[in-house]
């Protein structure tokens, strides 16, 4: 049985309400931007918004789906999610398997770790890779954004890893059984690779979706810019965004502030993660303590 | 002893899996390094990758420019902390949560706290830009108590401990999930056996928690050695401008502006190259340190 002390008590109310705290500091900027992008244009210039929204309206909203080109930008970015993160995938499991086998079993094993740890150690940094891309006339292109990163070799590694914890048995048994590799992978390997390809594929979904200078270098029209820059481009030159959209500018600054227009945006634009997030947790801290605590 | 031709029969299909990644990484990583070899050339667009040759003129001009030698101080500077203090505030979160007895307490405050870690900069510095602007909530929130506003964002000075909070704010989510983790590891019998002893809460955190903890620490700090250089380009692109760019500018910002936005490919390839070296010397370092610090082979 444990008794508590009085000091342990009054540490415990401190540790608690400290913690409350940091939780309100890491909310508290969020709820700021909501509020502003349900309050009105007159509210905020005053900078009367605190937490609360000011003389609600959804005009802000309105103007992000139909004036700016939030909606077309969140096309292209899912696009560039679901064709990035399926290549991602495809690439890290079909690098990971082989790479997996020890030497005895795959001889050439290390060389082709060393050919892909180096790319880890050295790369040639932004503007080679600016220069290739633009040479091989990918630019404006989604490949632009989804090749140059197709295997993430740290993922590979965690998944390559994981392939590795299996027990070794069942391989065997199935070759033994006459199974070609290919046949081991996808029949035996790959059932029980979802924990670890969850958190893998994650990040990458993760990644890609985040990216904003990927767009913003290698596409051209910013009528084909993913979601993030899109949304970075708001946060210099909102003005820009206003007269570009249809419908008069002096009527839309009258009624939304340039920050209550750019606030709705930029939650619309965290609201998928922030929905994501809660349910898929689990995958994002067990593959990270997995791949850090180990050795 | 198996011939050759019995070994290729049972390791051939290995290779035509690699065949993709290999070919994707040849073109994709492997061809930019050699297109390192700009930073030798006075690039011209015509001639691509074999431009005429001119040595480390470029190096050299570049470091005679006090606004790109700067950056690399900056990039220290701003890195060093960011580092420290992006160990020192998970550790000291695990420790707190660690004596919480509540689970679920325990994993909402995680859950929360972890958030702004998958959010991408671009948001998160918008968010920030209205926050700590001069007519922003924080300064309204300090005006309360009669402190003129401060300009988080414009000061110089304060420019580089604002980005070195802000991201310890973004980040410290991740650190504390970690060192958690680890500290629920903990054999609770050592506790035990404290208690024994007489040993308060303290004590026990001080002897026990802390030293088992280290090696994970040391870890975390090794393996951002190799992050050294970054100091966070995605943050400080779209927080910084021109006031600030004597304490602010990083090298990844000045390689953006020269080498993208100035078209000067070669002097932009010249200053990647540069950081790409002292990357990977850290890196490799970091790696080897690992493994004999603390034993964790990353491959």
């Amino acid at each position: 049985m444990k008794f508590k002390s009085p000091a342990q008590h009054v540490f415990t109310v401190l540790n608690i309400t400290f913690l409350v705290l940091t939780c309100l500091i890491c909310i508290l900027p969020f709820w700021h931007l909501l509020a502003i992008s349900f309050s009105s244009g007159w509210a905020v210039k005053a900078n009367k918004v605190t937490f609360f929204p000011i003389d609600f309206t959804l005009f802000a909203y309105g103007f992000a789906f139909k004036g700016g080109r939030f909606l077309s930008a969140l096309w292209i970015s899912v696009k560039r999610v679901l064709l990035g993160g399926t290549i991602n995938m495809i690439l890290i499991v079909l690098t990971a398997y082989p790479l997996s086998r020890s030497k005895a079993k795959f001889s050439f094993r290390n060389i082709y770790m060393i050919y892909f740890v180096i790319t880890m150690i050295v790369n040639g940094g932004l503007i080679p890779t600016y220069l290739l891309v633009t040479r091989l006339g990918l630019l404006n292109s989604l490949w632009a954004l989804v090749l140059p990163g197709a295997l993430p070799v740290f993922s590979m590694i965690i998944l390559m890893n994981f392939i590795r914890g299996l027990p070794e048995e069942l391989e065997e048994a199935a070759l033994i059984d006459g199974a070609t590799p290919f046949t081991v992978l996808f029949r035996v390997i790959l059932p029980l690779l979802a924990p670890s390809l969850a958190t893998v594929g994650l990040f990458s979904i993760v990644g890609h979706w985040n990216d904003w200078f990927g767009g913003l270098i290698y596409m051209q029209n910013n009528m084909r810019y993913p979601l993030q820059t899109y949304l970075q481009t708001l946060l210099r030159t909102f003005e820009q965004i206003i007269r570009l959209a249809q419908g008069d500018y002096a009527q839309i600054i009258r009624i939304m502030d340039v920050r209550t227009g750019r606030a709705a945006q930029l939650f619309l634009g965290a609201l998928p993660i922030m929905l994501i997030y809660p349910f898929l947790q689990k995958y994002f801290t067990t593959g990270l303590v997995l791949g850090s605590v180990k050795g | 002893m198996k011939s050759f031709s019995q070994k290729w029969n049972m390791q051939w299909q290995y290779h035509v899996m690699l065949i993709p990644a290999v070919a994707l990484v040849f073109i994709f990583s492997y061809i930019p390094m050699y297109g390192l070899i700009i930073a030798f050339e006075k690039y011209n667009p015509a001639m691509g990758f074999h431009s005429p040759w001119v040595g480390f003129d470029n190096f050299k001009y570049l470091f005679s420019q006090p606004n790109f030698v700067q950056t690399i101080w900056n990039t220290f500077y701003i890195a060093f902390f960011k580092i420290i203090g992006g160990i020192i505030v998970p550790v000291f979160f695990s420790l707190l949560l660690n004596e919480v007895s509540n689970r679920s307490i325990k994993r909402i405050f995680q859950t929360i706290v972890y958030i702004p870690n998958f959010l991408s900069w671009v948001i998160i510095a918008g968010v920030f830009m209205d926050i700590l602007s001069n007519t922003g909530i924080l300064n309204q929130f300090l005006g309360f108590f009669g402190i003129a506003p401060i300009s988080f964002l414009g000061e110089p000075k304060l420019f580089p401990w604002t980005m070195i909070v802000t991201d310890i704010w973004k980040t410290f989510g991740f650190g504390t999930v970690v060192y958690l983790a680890s500290l629920t590891s903990i054999d609770p019998g050592l506790y035990e056996a404290a208690i024994v002893d007489g040993a308060g809460r303290w004590k026990q955190t001080v002897y026990i928690t802390i030293p088992l903890l280290m090696p994970i620490i040391t870890l975390m700090l090794i393996l951002s050695l190799g992050n050294v250089l970054n100091a966070g380009f995605d943050q400080i692109y779209n927080l910084y401008s021109p006031i600030v760019y004597k304490t602010g500018d990083i090298i990844d910002t000045y390689v953006y502006r020269l080498g993208i936005q100035k078209a000067q490919y070669a002097f932009g390839t010249a200053v990647g190259m540069f950081k790409s070296v002292i990357s990977g010397v850290l890196i490799l370092l970091s790696y080897y340190l690992a493994d004999r610090c603390v034993g964790y082979r990353v491959f």
